[in-house]
């Protein structure tokens, strides 16, 4: 790996390493694209399709961002803005986890529904479209249902976990299982012009409270519906929650729900916690 | 007994963002939503005066009650 390392220095300007070369010396040294973005960062030198990430980003955390493996659960409205920007963000490993294949109701939001995919299994075309934008991401595809029964052995080696499912009974699940495994799960849900996030550290019950009223079947997303703004809202929220539970940065909504009226352009934030309970609004 | 009731999301739809209204003593969040035609299953996240609550929680001259929606689309 020396003369990678040596072709990345020669051929970085500055202290970006642009894609051109990145690809160039995958091939003369027969690794892959993800490897040699890994050496490039090793030695603290920027692929430069994440330039812009600076200085939100330094590039030390690029290279614990690239190390790093997340979960999608669900690859629809939410699920395809989540994968499309965990990409582009330059998470190194992507699990998505979904059993559907495109259908016509999904194109008004669905990032990676087209017509002509209409009937392509949601997680493949995720796939596809990773190649497309971030070929140093790798992105696993897994065309199966989430469940209890399969839960743990999917998520194995996942640091974190993006909720974009649209059942209510797969949450809870989802939630203790990662609870089980000690693994943060960012949550987010949608329904019309609303929605809302908050993040479930190990050990809480995030998930529970929130849907502690819940005794089966749908929430009011079945008459709302799901508007095409609505999931890019949410999932990009659940994003900067990976971003930071990543880098250790920032406040997480650990214990708190953040909840978005995009009709009123109203933001909540309500405490979770069962006793003592503040809002951060004038509500 | 005065009650201000506060509601989220869509269930502002047809109704009001905010009201305070008299309600006979020992009404619970369940006679209010009742009242205003929403149906349980819709009801989320409840609070009075800022802590969450069940349904069969009674309410108290005064109180603030809160009402979100159920949200579980993706």
């Amino acid at each position: 790996m020396d003369a990678l390392s040596a072709f990345i220095r020669d051929h970085s300007d500055g202290q970006l390493f642009p894609w051109a070369r990145q690809h160039e010396a995958a091939v003369r040294f027969s690794v892959s694209v993800a490897q040699v973005e890994a050496a490039a960062l090793q030695q603290n030198i920027l692929p430069a399709r994440y330039q812009r990430n600076r200085q939100a980003i330094s590039v030390s955390d690029q290279f614990t961002i690239f190390s790093s493996c997340v979960a999608v659960i669900g690859c629809g409205g939410l699920g395809g803005y989540v994968v499309e920007e965990l990409a582009r963000l330059g998470v190194g490993r992507i699990v998505v986890i979904d059993p559907d294949v495109f259908e016509e109701h999904n194109l008004n939001r669905q990032l990676f529904s087209t017509p002509a995919n209409l009937g392509r299994a949601k997680v493949e075309a995720a796939a596809a479209r990773v190649r497309e934008i971030n070929p140093a991401v790798t992105l696993a595809p897994i065309q199966k249902a989430f469940s209890i029964d399969n839960g743990a052995e999917l998520l194995n080696g996942c640091q974190i976990v993006v909720d974009a499912l649209d059942s209510i009974q797969v949450r809870l699940e989802l939630a203790e299982i990662c609870s089980t495994m000690n693994i943060p799960l960012v949550h987010g849900a949608i329904a019309g012009w609303f929605g809302h996030v908050t993040t479930q550290f190990p050990g809480d019950t995030t998930l529970q409270t929130i849907y502690r009223s819940w005794k089966g079947g749908k929430g009011v997303e079945q008459t709302l519906g799901n508007p095409s703004f609505t999931p890019a809202v949410v999932a990009s929220i659940e994003v900067a929650e990976v971003c930071k539970l990543l880098l250790g940065q920032g406040n997480p909504l650990r214990g708190r729900q953040l909840i978005i009226d995009l009709l009123s352009m109203e933001i909540q934030v309500i405490d979770l916690h069962e006793e003592i309970v503040t809002v951060a609004s004038e509500f | 007994m005065n009650i201000t009731v506060k509601l989220f999301a869509s269930f502002r739809t047809g109704r009001f963002d905010i009201e305070t209204g008299d309600y006979p003593a020992g009404t619970t969040v369940a006679d209010v939503a009742d009242s205003l035609n929403l149906p349980q299953s819709e009801l989320g996240i409840m609070m009075i005066n800022n802590r969450h609550v069940k349904l069969d929680r009674q309410i108290a001259e005064g109180d603030i009650l809160a009402l979100f929606p159920l949200l579980g689309g993706g």
